[in-house]
């Protein structure tokens, strides 16, 4: 059963023509061929939306990687969607406007951040493990709602979106869609490289009995914890990639909530697989969107719906398509 | 190598007013398998875990092929060759055995920040874990993910991925426990097998299997020390036959008591 929530585990490969297989495909072409539809339908809205959906993808993927292959349930993981965000939006303000300044900061700020909540966190487990992660966060929210000079608790809006030399126009929806679709399926490229290289199997061992682990001789604790960092550094860029997206930055970015709407979207999608984050964050984006359209409360009809995938799909829908079921 | 692979020295370890290692002193030379018994509630399972390092003593060293290794960690004492088999069968679930077999190989095979490269097609780990599984039997198996092997089998994994790091000194926690006579008989051919080239601490309580294997023993009462020596010393000794091989008669032949 715990086996069976990690399907990428398997050492066996999948037919071409299995229903997972074919799904996957079509959500990447559906994903691919969307600007088109947007252009020929007039309907931006829709590209606006679905470049929000990948953005969150990212950071679902980040969140997979710490989660589902390495046990580390992190409950404070928007944090680095602020962070990120933050740091392209402070550097705008402050006049540094090149995006070869600010997503490598946004990346490394968030790098190490990470570095200093997995060095404490990681030496704890289970339920404390989560609680330091979203004090972390919650801290980071607060120092946010601090920072008077880049707008405290109203936000900061960012005149100007990252500027590439002209090469890459951010302000061109398509353009930034295409973006965003390229680096998730880069970072879905690095998750998988990953998790299948050495560092990758001793993250997945220490996920699934870490005392056996160190017994074989490997010091657990470097490796969760450079894990930890690669998973921050890839949110951060999603978070650079939001507050371009928005044009628009402020401490409700990384408010607990959203740490959970990112767990959501992994668990949804499907832990431990590669393109369930990816999943997880269409469904879910689609359903809140579609959701509040018919009613005021979305939550209400959303939250039964995650309680039947968590109960009763283990794998969640990634798993679901790989026909298994729990128990 | 020292004339002895490991020496403890008065080890002590507390848990309040209960003292399951109390001035423990043993040596084990190379080569050697050295059974440890002793009723429920002796100490052996805390001595295991003082010796990989799970448990830190109060008082006492142990020295590891002369070096001080009291204060290192569970991995370090891995590293300098020092494996050990868990009696609760304690693996990778979701793996196959050869990927468990495998990654017990990789601890040994330097750093492990290579973050690029298929492990699972590097031969350098593969063929060892193989080589490990084909020698406890489970060769055919290695593509099975665990949760399909049977419990004899998984005993078999344990002990395939203690051997794969070449250990000097291997810590085998009860390997019998809850196999059935054919699969225990089978585990003690193994086991013989490995004598000679591999020293061995084995901790096990049944007694047919640890007089067929041991070349020493060592009977732990509460924490102490009460006898040491080879099988028929230990066999004659009267105290041991009252604190244990007696009360062994009454619990019967070969009986697993946790």
């Amino acid at each position: 059963m715990t086996a069976s929530a990690h399907p990428s585990l398997d050492a066996r490969p999948e037919s071409l023509l299995a229903p997972r297989t074919v799904l996957t495909g079509a959500l990447l072409a559906v994903l691919a061929l969307l600007p088109l539809y947007a252009m020929l339908s007039g309907n931006s809205f829709a590209l606006t939306l679905f470049t929000r959906v990948l953005i969150l993808a990212i950071g679902a993927v980040s969140l997979n990687l710490i989660m589902g292959y390495g046990g580390m349930v992190s409950f404070g993981h928007a944090a680095y969607l602020g962070i990120g965000g933050y740091a392209v939006g402070i550097l705008a303000k402050e006049g540094v406007g090149s995006g070869l300044v600010q997503w490598p900061v946004a990346i490394a700020v968030s790098a190490l951040y990470a570095l200093v909540v997995g060095a404490l966190s990681l030496r704890t487990r289970g339920v404390y493990f989560i609680m330091i992660t979203l004090a972390f966060a919650q801290m980071i929210y607060y120092v946010a709602i601090g920072l008077d000079r880049y707008g405290g608790d109203d936000g900061l809006t960012i005149y100007r979106r990252s500027q590439f030399g002209g090469v890459i126009d951010l302000n061109n929806k398509t353009l930034f869609y295409y973006l965003c679709f390229a680096l998730l399926l880069a970072s879905i490229y690095l998750v998988a490289r990953i998790v299948n290289s050495r560092f990758g199997l001793v993250i997945q061992g220490a996920r699934s009995n870490d005392r056996r682990m160190r017994a074989i001789g490997f010091p657990t604790f470097r490796y969760k914890l450079v894990c930890f960092v690669i998973a921050g550094a890839l949110c951060g860029l999603a978070g650079a990639l939001l507050a371009n997206q928005t044009n628009f930055i402020s401490p409700a970015l990384m408010h607990w909530t959203r740490s959970g709407d990112l767990i959501v979207m992994a668990v949804l999608g499907g832990l431990g697989s590669l393109f369930g984050p990816l999943i997880g964050a269409v469904a879910f984006l689609l359903l809140e969107e579609g959701l509040s359209r018919v009613t005021e409360y979305p939550d209400l009809i959303l939250g039964p719906i995650l309680l039947l995938v968590a109960i009763y799909v283990h794998g969640g829908i990634d798993g679901l398509l790989a026909g298994r079921r729990n128990g | 190598m020292a004339e002895t692979l490991l020496q403890i020295e008065g080890l002590t370890k507390r848990f309040g007013g209960v003292v399951p290692a109390d001035a423990i002193s043993l040596d084990i030379a190379p080569g050697e398998v050295h059974a440890i018994i002793g009723p429920n509630g002796a100490g052996k399972t805390t001595l295991i875990g003082l010796l990989s390092g799970e448990l830190a003593p109060q008082q006492g060293r142990i020295r590891f092929d002369g070096e001080d290794i009291t204060r290192l960690p569970v991995y370090r004492r891995s590293q300098l060759g020092l494996a050990r088999s868990f009696q609760i069968t304690s693996l990778f679930r979701g793996f196959t055995a050869l990927d468990n077999v495998a990654l017990a190989v990789q601890a040994h095979r330097g750093h492990s920040f290579r973050f690029w490269r298929d492990a699972r097609g590097e031969d350098e780990l593969r063929k060892p874990a193989l080589a490990a599984l084909t020698r406890v039997g489970l060769a055919e198996r290695a593509g099975m993910r665990i949760e399909r092997l049977s419990h004899g089998e998984l005993r078999q994994l344990e002990i395939a991925m203690a051997l794969s790091a070449q250990p000097r000194l291997l810590l085998l926690d009860e390997p019998m426990a809850g196999l059935g006579p054919e699969e225990s008989a089978q585990m003690v051919l193994m086991l013989r097998q490995l004598k000679g080239s591999t020293t061995i601490l084995l901790i096990e309580h049944d007694m047919e299997a640890v007089f067929a294997l041991a070349d020493r023993l060592t009977v732990l009462v509460y924490g102490r020390i009460i006898a040491s020596g080879d099988p028929e010393t230990i066999r004659a000794d009267a105290g041991v036959r009252q604190a244990y091989l007696g009360e062994k008669d009454g619990a019967g032949q070969g009986g697993r008591h946790g």
